[in-house]
């Protein structure tokens, strides 16, 4: 059924219009590959995120979903290569050796571009981790193909090309990018830009092996150490149920209180616009948006930040968006579902305290009953 | 020991408008800046040049204007400018960037001596893609070290170079070899005021402004929209939702009110979410 897609492709408009047709060693080029990211045993969320988004993608092209597990050799990497199937994939390829134990760049890039010129993947999908984008970067300049970074949409056009939609300059704008003649197609999305898909409980289907081609001695970076974050006071933002963040509409700086007041009276994280971190307000891993933590929450409540697009794309994906804001005509009373218009600063301490009497011990006993 | 720092002149994100008809960036007027992640590369560079001797030089890749940020960069206290500039990078990607900015640098190599390092910002504001510090780094072969956060040491007899790079969940110990590309993280220093005399010699200093051919690329089609494989095919703004936000007017209204009216449209919408927040507020 893909065939019948790509033997009708749509007359495009603009630059893309001037699409050639795909050299002839792209040609055979098939299937969606997502890589899933293992490390210090764990597979981070964001690589299920992608086996959801790549599932959709693959059935639209009526191709196969294909996980890549690197690691080490071992259980912890051979359960990651199971959970690639219960969360979508059709095969995975896998690839075992020590020295991929912890990620270094050139391990990894070998790792992934001969799995790429021996299997030929049409397009090819990365967390935008700190990890995803160091290995995405160097893989798609080993390969000369297009990367597109940190999309919040992708898709499948009418002749077969990837849609790779993210936002530009500076997050003003969203703009849809193809990597029209080359291959793959490779795209990062962040972690929380898609929704996480249910896990089947899925055999483990056909694993594809493949052999290092590099040895420890070929590898001229040494990891020396690794020191974990402490994980008192550390933001757990993109996985919170419910968040309240504050924007320039508060005025100063001593004003986060009151956001920070509410966040504690109803058990929420606290977080910012990027306004408030490039003033020093606030610490990078509070900022919310496209360049800060994308947030899934099941209550968002955005106190005097006016919405840009770049913080929108951050907080499109939470249940119940609540605004309070000054302005009724800011951006985001656009993508809220509630909204309030009123000064954040002289209503924040008000609500704080009506969710405290709403919340009181007595309330919930009355709950429970 | 001699330095390359990569810059973009890039718009001041905070200005930026969107023509509300047309949907097109408002460019006109828009102040323009040092992208705010390279100055954190830029005072990196000019440390380790104030430990170890040697010089700095700072490259972009931009339209003639770009000169002005070159201009700041020297005045910082960076020791040569060099911008790379010709009508035939228009409209690359982070590929063609690369290749252009990566022939660059060795072009830079053979005239000003081969660069221990080379640095880049984490990543630009107005682009946010992070893909030219590797992609520079694959091109030159350079040793790639993404998100460092601080360089304890460098011994440069042995060519070796020892890095805190940051990583998910916490941070890595490395040990690299140099020539290295290292793209900065921010915050991790203290960027400088720069003193009187680099301002003297800001303003007095030759930027040096170097074609496709002075830069030595003979290959015209791995440059500017011929040689980037992606294309931009839609810029569009965001379509409100189809229900517009309910709004509650709070005018002349006392807060007290205000707070449990919303409260109260809030748990309509969620009825779950009172056992949530009731449950998290619990000490």
């Amino acid at each position: 059924m893909s065939s019948a897609n790509r033997e009708a492709p749509r007359p495009a408009s603009g630059r893309a219009g001037t699409k050639k047709e795909l050299p002839d060693h792209f040609k055979d080029y098939r299937h969606v590959w997502v890589f899933i990211e293992l490390e210090r045993g764990q597979v981070h969320p964001v690589s299920f995120e992608l086996l959801g988004e790549g599932r959709k993608l693959a059935d639209k092209l009526g191709v196969e979903l294909a996980g890549i597990v690197l690691g080490p050799p071992g259980e912890t990497t051979q359960s990651a290569v199971a959970e690639a199937f219960a969360y979508g994939a059709d095969l995975v390829y896998n690839v075992e050796a020590p020295l991929l134990a912890d990620y270094r760049n050139e391990p990894f890039t070998k790792a992934m571009t001969d799995l790429v010129n021996a299997h030929k993947p049409e397009i090819l999908l990365l967390g935008a981790t700190t990890l995803g984008r160091d290995l995405a970067g160097s893989v798609a300049t080993t390969l000369k193909t297009g990367l597109t970074a940190d999309c919040t949409e992708l898709d499948v056009d009418t002749d077969g090309s990837l849609a790779a939609t993210r936002p530009t300059f500076g997050g003003s704008l969203l703009c849809t990018i193809y990597t029209l003649n080359y291959r793959p197609q490779m795209a990062t999305v962040r972690p929380r830009v898609m929704a996480m898909p249910r896990r089947m409980d899925k055999p483990v289907g056909r694993v594809i092996r493949h052999q290092l081609s590099v040895a420890e001695d070929d590898i001229v970076t040494k990891i020396l150490g690794f020191l974990p974050d402490s994980q008192s006071g550390k933001a757990n933002l993109a996985y919170a149920d419910v968040v309240v963040a504050g924007g320039l509409g508060l005025g100063a700086a001593e004003n986060l209180q009151l956001v920070k007041d509410l966040a504690r009276a109803i058990g929420a994280e606290h977080g910012c616009s990027r306004p408030l971190v490039q003033k020093g307000w606030l610490s990078a891993d509070r900022q919310i948006g496209q360049t800060g933590k994308t947030i899934r929450p099941k209550l968002y409540i955005a106190a005097g930040i006016s919405g840009a697009i770049q913080h929108r794309v951050g907080v499109e994906g939470a249940d119940l968006i609540v605004a309070i804001n000054t302005d009724p005509n800011a951006p985001i009373f656009d993508f809220a579902h509630l909204g309030i218009i009123t000064d954040a600063i002289r209503f924040l301490p008000a609500l704080t305290e009506a969710f405290t009497r709403r919340l009181s011990p007595h309330s919930r006993d009355k709950l429970a009953s | 020991m001699h330095i390359v720092v990569c810059i973009k002149q890039v718009p001041d994100s905070a200005q930026i408008r969107v023509h509300p008809v047309t949907n097109t960036i408002m460019r006109q007027g828009v102040p323009t800046i040092i992208n705010p992640y390279d100055l954190f590369a830029l005072e990196e560079a000019l440390r380790l040049r104030d430990t170890y001797g040697g010089e700095v030089t700072v490259l972009t890749m931009g339209p003639p204007m770009a000169e002005d940020a070159l201009r700041k960069a020297l005045g910082y206290g960076a020791d040569r400018a060099v911008l790379l500039t010709d009508r035939y990078f228009a409209g690359s990607d982070t590929l063609a960037t690369s290749y252009a900015l990566s022939q660059a640098i060795a072009k830079v190599g053979e005239t000003f001596g081969t660069p221990d390092i080379v640095f880049t910002g984490k990543q630009t504001i107005d682009g946010d893609t992070a893909q030219v510090g590797p992609g520079i780094a694959k091109r030159l072969d350079l040793m790639q070290l993404t998100y460092v956060a601080k360089i304890p040491s460098i011994d440069l007899a042995a060519g070796e170079i020892k890095v805190e790079r940051r990583c998910e969940g916490g941070t890595q110990m490395l040990q690299s070899r140099l020539p290295c590309l290292i793209t900065m993280l921010e915050g991790t220093n203290e960027v400088r005021r720069g003193s009187l005399e680099d301002a003297l010699y800001a303003a007095r200093s030759q930027v040096l402004r170097w074609s496709a051919a002075d830069a030595g690329i003979d290959d015209l089609t791995r440059c500017g929209l011929r040689g980037s494989p992606t294309v931009v095919k839609r810029v569009f703004a965001p379509t409100a939702r189809a229900e517009k936000a309910a709004l509650i007017d709070a005018a002349e209204r006392n807060l007290r009110d205000l707070a449990d009216e919303l409260i109260a449209a809030i748990l309509t919408r969620g009825p779950a979410l009172e056992q949530e927040l009731a449950f998290n507020s619990g000490e």
